[in-house]
Order: structure tokens, then C-alpha cells, then sequence
């Protein structure tokens, strides 16, 4: 019997201090285990907190060791899987650069209107778009700029939060 | 009063007393010299002066895995790092609590391709349990306290402090251990109540059921091995033990099934395979324990008992996982099946037994005695008589002959069996053995040794003649690589491909030239009499070679990629169907 492979979105709250980043994505590689995307920053800088959001994906298994693996290095906080959770917000930011003069541009500027993308940079020959949303928008509004002479794209990719009143 | 400030050096050699440490394991060079020098000004901590840093590592090992406390260490910058890296990754394999000083070049030179600079950090970070760059001496007896923590709390491991020389050199002040809290790391070692209520109906259930115990209950500590004698006892079910775990249940009870695995017993082997409900207490369903997955154990209920998490669910599904610490844990087991007057269903249990008999009436150790040749068997049947009743811990090399002295040498104590395990180092043996001969001046150690293992790290006979370590070297020298040689003969064909030990020196003038004692054992009537001889020296090393038969292989086996039933038990047993491709590919 073939288990289903299952995608994950996993917050983890670390010490912010040297290498602790290494040892996240050194298990990961070490471990074989699959990264589809990370974020990270500080999120208190009084104590020195970064949350890391991480999706990934694997059998049920392997989510759950993923889980574990992470909890036991030694300046992880808390590990919380999102999907597992619930309900959750999922927002990605991406700067998407498009260049070219015509019609074209002018198709690129009504789609943006109608994915709220914002207009960051303008020149006679080029756009930057920035555009928020769930990784499937993001990825709709990019498959659409490529027909129309996208350059360039940066992605923040996922962070993540459980809905409701309850904190991490 | 003011506060008194101390040097980064000073600041080391007082958190190490504070920490309890007695002896240090370890090798001068530039990055570490104020600390040496530190060293030199004090009588309480004494330096133990290896002569490889790998060794350093392994005798720290040997002290801590003997005495239950946290071996140390403490090496140069760049190559006395690099040289301790086997080290740490062997101590991470067997959960061994080790912390290692390393010397690293000044804060301002970090990054800069310094003599003797590596980034230790950066290699050891998957060979540790954790490790610290300290960049502010202020912050360093915090670190180090720390570190000490997390070496020994929660599943134990290894840890490196990286000291950069100008923070030994500057001044700071001093935290004892006292005021240091870890922030962030609080293994769970009370288990959940409700799960050990689960495991308690489990088992009272079950009408064959075994109790399958790993390095857990020795890193547990004492307590946790009387507890599992105790359990066993209460409940009457049979115990089977990893190569860890051995001596944490003795083997002189009756109950002993002896180890199991891929040269288990076969009665431990077919006890596992046949088995309604395990019971596992810190074991971690190594490859080398399970064979086959998908037919190991099948159609058992599995409870597992691991203070690790990671550990749960891993390669094995369990029915009940139970987070804690073997000790804590048992101590619930014990008092909840007495409160709940819970018994084993007799006529079962009863039965359980007759099969488990009769397994053990095919005497699966048996090998052919003769008198021709010394069978390392032999060997090991006549050390372990003549250790009988005296005081003794036995460390091994890696080879047939560390899983014949697993099956040959009873352990009836956790805490006296010393191996690599996990990572299987050839060259642990020998600084293991001194590491634990300088923990217990006067205990008897024998290196149970092959030729070529001993090759490894046998620099280490200096640092034993030095400190006049008494330690027995009891080499099984059968002139191969014999566990290399015995799957090239079964899975390749009998093309040995450079297994042979060739060039061997002279044992006997060898230890002779150290100033130590040099015996040999050719034929079976000087067995007796060369350990009788090897026993009676007490004030230097011994190099024991006895010439053993270089055609024996160990038996029972369980080829790669197979069940447990589906165990060899000798020569007889036709090898060359016994290994599937996907099995040739296993380690
Ligand atoms: C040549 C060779 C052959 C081998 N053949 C065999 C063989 O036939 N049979 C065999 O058994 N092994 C064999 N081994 C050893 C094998 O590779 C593994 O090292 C061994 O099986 C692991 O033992 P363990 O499961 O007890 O785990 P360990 O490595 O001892 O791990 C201990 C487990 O207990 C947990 N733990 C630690 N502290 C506590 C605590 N306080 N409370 C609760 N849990 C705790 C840990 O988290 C971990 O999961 C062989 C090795 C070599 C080199
Ligand atoms: C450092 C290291 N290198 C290689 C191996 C692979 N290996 C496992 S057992 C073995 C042979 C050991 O020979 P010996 O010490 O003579 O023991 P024997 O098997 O003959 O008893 C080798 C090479 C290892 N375990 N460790
Ligand atoms: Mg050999």
C-alpha cells in the first residue's frame, strides 16, 4: 500500500541565535525531507525570537518525525503544525517584473488591477508588481505575467497563522 | 564586593570542577594554550593526555558510559577539532554524554582562512546534540554549564564549546551552575499516566508477550535496571536485549533470552518474531534489530517506551508510545500492576515458555570445539570464566569478535559493557578502555580486540603505559577483516577483496617496545594459562594475541533485508538464497 503524501505548514518558534537556521535546514537535508518553502525572521526582539514557517511535505510518518526532529533541537521553542490545527491564514508576497510596451502592458496593468496587485516601480518599458495572497493566487497571477513579458519573480514564500482568538 | 573577575580559562577549568568533573581527556596546540595553562596551575582536575584526538573522544566515552557521568574533553582548533569528529558522531550514535572543549582562533580572525582555523561549529553541528561558538567571555560560564546540561539531560549526546583563544585570554565573570536555567530545553521525562494505564491493560492481555530493552535503561541509570529486573520479575515475561542494553537485565536470570537481532539468539529471534505484544524500554528499532520491516514482528500490539520523541514512530508504527524516562516510567508500571492486582494469563504464559524452550534447545551458540585450532569462541568462554566473580568491564572494537564477546561474555550489571553500537567505530575499544580503567583504578578492563580494529587507535597503548592503566588488550587475531571477510563469503562470492590483515606486527614484541606485558596464545592448552598470566598483571597494559581460527564466521545471523525467522545458524544453513537483492544493498 502506497501512503498518501500529505503537505504540511509548520511554524517554529527558535532562539534567535547563530546557526540556528543551519541546524533547521541542515535536518532537512540531512533527513532526506523535502523544503517547499521557509521563512524566517524575528518576531520579538526583546527575547530574541524568530518564527519559521516552513511547508513541507511526506507521509504521515514523516510529517510526524518532521515534527519531532525539530522539536528536539535544542533551541527550538514550540513546533506547531498548521494544517493539523485548522482553519489557517496563508499569505505569500511576491515582486513580479514585467517588461514591454504595447498591448501587452496594457493587459498586465488590467490584470493586476484585478488580482490587486500594486504598481512599485514604473518605468516607460517595465513594472514591478507586488502582490499578496494565497500561494494559488500568487501562482495564478505569475502563470498569467509570463505570457506577457514578466522578467523577473521574487517570492517571500509562506507564512502562516491559525485562525481564531488563540495565540502560538 | 566587587565581582571577581576571571580569565576565560580560569572561567573553564572552575565550571568543569563545578560540573563535577574529575578527569579530562585531551591534546595540547596554540588555540587551546591558555587553558593548559590554567590546567597546569590546579591539582583538582586531572589531564589525561591521549595521543589522537578521536581518542580523547572514545576514553571520554568509556569514562562517562562506566560511570553514568559526562566524559570531557578538550582539543586544539582546526585538526585536534577535525581528529574528534568520529568521536562525537559515535557518542551521538550510542547517546553517550560527552562535552568537548574545542579551541578555535580569535573572534577577530574567525572567517578568515586563520592557521588552523575550521568551522567547527559548522562540522560538528550533525555530529553533536548541540553545540556553541562562546564570542563573549561573560557569556562563557553560562555556555558551559549548558552544554553540560544538555549533554546529559533527556536522550543523552554529545556537545561542543567552541573557544575562541582570545576569550580564554580575557576576563569575566563567573556564574556557578546553580543560577543557570536552559531556556528552551525540557526533555519530558514523567510519562502521561493514561498511556501507561493503556500499556498496563496491554500487557496483561497478552499471552506471549516479551520485553525487547535498549541502551535506554543504561542511560536511565541504575534505578531503571532494577526497576526492569523488578517488572520482569512481577510479570514472569521473558526479556530480550539490544546490544546497548546489555547487563541492565542479567543474564544469569532465567529470563535472559539473551540479544537479539542480526547475531541475536535464536530463541531472543523467534521470541520477537513470534511475539502478541512487545514491549519495547529504550530501544530504538534499529535496522540491525528489526531486519525486514514489513515482517518484523507481524501481528504484534507494540508499546514503546522512549524519553525521545523522535525516536516514536520512526521506522517502526507503534500501538501505544510512551514519552519518559525508563526509570519513571517502569516506576508506574510497577506500582499500577500491583494496584490493579493485574496478572499474565498463566496457562499462556505457560506455553509461551515450552516454545521458548524449545527454541533454546537448538543451542544456537553451539560452534565445532576442537583442539586443532582455537575457536575465538573458545577464547571468550575461557576469559569469562576466568572473570567470574571479579570486579571487571569488558570494551570491544567492532567485528565478529565485538559480537562474539556480545554473546559469549555474560553482563549481570548495566554500566560494564562498553561498545560502539550505533556508528560500529573500529579503534573504541582501546581509549574506551582506558577511559573506564581511569574511572575504576581497580577494576579489571579487557579491550576484547581484533587485529585489525586494534591498528586503529593503538597509539593509545602510550597514553595507557603513562598513566599506568592496567587495561587488558584481548585480541581475537584471526588475520581478516573477519566481519568483511564473512559477507564477502556469504553475499559476494568468497572474493575476498582486501580483507586480508596483512603485514601484522609482532603483538607481543609490539607490547614490548611500549614497556608493556606481550602474551601469545597458539594452541588451545595456552588459552588458560595466557589469561591466567594476562589477570595477574595490574601496574601496565597487556597485549593478549591469541592466533584464533581465520575461517570462523558468526553465527546466528540474520542476512540483510530478512525476517527474523529467517535467522542462519550456521555454516550448514545455505547462505547464498538467503540474501534478496534489495537485501544485498543494506548495510
Ligand atoms: C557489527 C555490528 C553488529 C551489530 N549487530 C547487532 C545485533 O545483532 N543486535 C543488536 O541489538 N544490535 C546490533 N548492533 C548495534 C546496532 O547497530 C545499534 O547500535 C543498537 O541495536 C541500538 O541499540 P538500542 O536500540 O538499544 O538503542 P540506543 O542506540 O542505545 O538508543 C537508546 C534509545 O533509548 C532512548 N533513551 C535514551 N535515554 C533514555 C531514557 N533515560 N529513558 C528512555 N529512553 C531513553 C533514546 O532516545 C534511544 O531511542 C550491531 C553493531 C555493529 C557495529
Ligand atoms: C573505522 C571503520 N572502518 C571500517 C569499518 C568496517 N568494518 C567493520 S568490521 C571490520 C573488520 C574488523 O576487523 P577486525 O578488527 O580484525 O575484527 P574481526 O571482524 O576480524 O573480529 C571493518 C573493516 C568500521 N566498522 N570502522
Ligand atoms: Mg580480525
Amino acid at each position: 500500500m502506497e501512503e498518501k503524501i500529505e503537505k504540511h505548514t509548520i511554524a517554529v518558534l527558535v532562539d534567535n541565535e547563530p546557526g540556528v537556521l543551519a541546524r533547521v535546514i541542515g535536518l532537512f537535508s540531512g533527513r532526506g525531507y523535502n523544503i517547499e518553502s521557509l521563512t524566517v525572521a524575528e518576531v520579538d526582539n526583546t527575547g530574541h525570537t524568530s518564527r519559521i514557517t516552513l511547508v513541507t511535505s511526506g507521509t504521515r510518518m514523516i510529517v510526524e518525525q518532521i515534527k519531532a526532529q525539530l522539536d528536539r533541537l535544542v533551541p527550538v521553542h514550540k513546533v506547531r503544525d498548521l494544517t493539523d490545527d485548522g482553519p489557517r491564514v496563508e499569505r505569500e508576497l511576491a515582486l513580479i517584473k514585467v517588461a514591454g510596451t504595447g498591448d501587452k502592458r496594457i493587459e498586465a496593468l488590467r490584470l493586476a488591477d484585478i488580482y490587486k496587485a500594486n504598481v512599485v516601480d514604473a518605468t516607460l518599458s517595465s513594472f514591478i508588481f507586488e502582490l499578496t495572497g494565497t500561494t494559488d493566487h500568487v501562482e495564478e497571477f505569475i502563470a498569467l505575467m509570463s505570457q506577457l513579458g514578466m522578467v523577473e519573480t521574487s517570492r517571500t514564500g509562506v507564512l502562516a497563522m491559525s485562525k481564531g482568538a488563540a495565540g502560538f | 564586593m566587587p565581582e571577581q573577575k576571571l580569565t576565560g580559562a580560569q572561567i573553564v577549568i572552575k565550571a568543569l570542577k563545578d560540573q563535577g568533573v574529575d578527569i579530562i581527556f585531551g591534546y595540547p596546540g596554540g588555540a587551546v594554550l591558555p587553558i593548559y595553562d590554567a590546567l597546569f596551575q590546579q591539582n583538582d582536575l586531572k589531564h589525561i593526555l591521549v595521543r589522537h584526538e578521536q581518542a580523547a573522544v572514545h576514553a571520554a566515552e568509556g569514562y562517562a558510559r562506566s560511570t553514568g557521568k559526562v566524559g570531557c574533553v578538550l582539543v586544539t582548533s582546526g585538526p585536534g577539532a577535525t581528529n574528534a569528529v568520529t568521536g562525537l558522531l559515535d557518542a551521538l550514535c550510542d547517546s553517550i554524554p560527552i562535552v568537548c572543549l574545542s579551541g578555535q582562533v580569535p573572534t577577530h580572525l574567525i572567517g578568515n582562512d586563520a592557521f588552523q582555523e575550521a568551522d567547527t561549529t559548522g562540522i560538528t553541528r550533525p555530529c553533536t546534540k548541540h553545540n556553541y561558538l562562546v564570542k563573549d567571555v561573560n557569556n562563557l560560564a553560562r555556555t558551559l554549564h549548558e552544554a553540560f546540561y544538555v549533554a546529559r539531560t533527556g536522550r543523552p549526546g554529545p556537545v561542543v564549546v567552541d573557544l575562541p583563544k582570545d576569550v580564554q585570554f580575557a576576563e569575566g565573570t563567573y556564574v556557578p551552575p546553580t543560577e543557570v536555567k536552559h531556556k528552551t530545553y525540557r526533555p519530558q521525562v514523567k510519562p502521561e499516566l493514561s498511556r501507561v494505564e493503556e500499556a498496563i491493560e496491554l500487557i496483561a492481555s497478552a499471552k506471549r508477550p516479551i520485553l525487547y530493552t535498549g541502551g535506554g535503561v543504561v542511560n536511565s541509570g541504575p534505578m531503571a535496571a532494577k526497576l526492569l529486573t523488578q517488572f520482569a520479575k512481577l510479570t514472569g515475561i521473558p526479556v530480550t536485549s539490544t546490544l546497548m542494553g546489555l547487563g541492565a537485565f542479567a543474564a544469569s536470570e532465567p529470563q535472559w533470552l539473551g540479544m537479539l537481532g542480526m547475531h541475536g539468539t535464536y530463541e531472543a529471534n523467534l521470541a520477537m518474531h513470534g511475539c502478541d505484544v512487545m514491549i519495547n524500554i529504550g530501544a530504538r528499532f534499529d535496522d540491525r534489530v528489526t531486519g525486514k520491516l514489513s515482517e518484523f514482528a507481524p501481528g504484534s500490539k507494540k508499546i514503546h517506551v522512549d524519553i525521545d520523541p523522535s525516536s516514536i514512530n520512526k521506522n517502526v508504527a507503534v500501538d501505544i508510545p510512551i514519552v519518559g524516562d525508563c526509570a519513571h516510567v517502569l516506576e508506574d508500571m510497577i506500582r499500577l500492576w500491583k494496584a490493579r492486582q493485574k496478572q499474565l494469563d498463566k496457562a499462556a504464559l505457560k506455553t509461551w515458555w515450552a516454545q521458548i524452550d524449545a527454541w533454546r534447545g537448538r543451542n544456537c551458540l553451539n560452534y565445532h570445539r576442537t583442539e586443532a585450532v582455537i575457536k575465538p569462541q573458545y577464547a571468550l568462554e575461557r576469559l569469562r570464566e576466568a572473570l567470574k566473580g571479579k570486579d571487571h568491564y569488558i570494551t570491544t572494537e567492532v567485528g565478529q569478535h565485538q559480537m562474539w564477546a556480545a554473546q559469549f561474555l555474560p553482563f549481570d550489571q548495566p554500566n560494564r559493557w562498553l561498545t560502539s553500537g550505533g556508528l560500529g567505530t573500529m579503534g573504541y575499544g582501546l581509549p574506551a578502555a582506558i577511559g573506564a580503567q581511569l574511572a575504576h583504578p581497580g577494576a579489571i578492563v579487557v579491550d576484547v580486540s581484533g587485529e585489525a580494529s586494534f591498528l586503529m587507535n593503538m597509539q593509545e597503548i602510550g597514553t595507557a603505559v603513562q598513566y599506568r592503566a592496567p587495561v587488558k588488550i584481548f585480541i581475537l587475531n584471526n588475520k581478516y577483516m573477519g566481519m568483511v571477510r564473512q559477507w564477502q563469503e556469504l553475499l559476494h562470492g568468497s572474493r575476498y577483496s582486501e580483507s586480508y590483515s596483512e603485514a601484522l606486527p609482532d603483538f607481543v614484541r609490539l607490547a614490548e617496545a611500549w614497556g608493556c606485558v606481550g602474551l601469545r596464545a597458539e594452541t588451545v592448552a595456552d588459552v588458560d594459562k595466557v589469561i591466567e598470566q594476562m589477570l595477574a598483571v595490574t601496574d601496565r597494559p597487556v597485549i593478549v594475541d591469541i592466533i584464533v581460527d581465520p575461517k570462523e564466521n558468526c553465527f546466528p545471523m540474520i542476512p540483510g533485508g530478512k525476517a527474523h525467522n529467517e535467522i542462519l545458524l550456521g555454516p550448514e544453513d545455505s547462505p547464498s538464497d538467503a540474501t534478496p537483492e534489495d537485501g544485498m544493498v543494506l548495510v
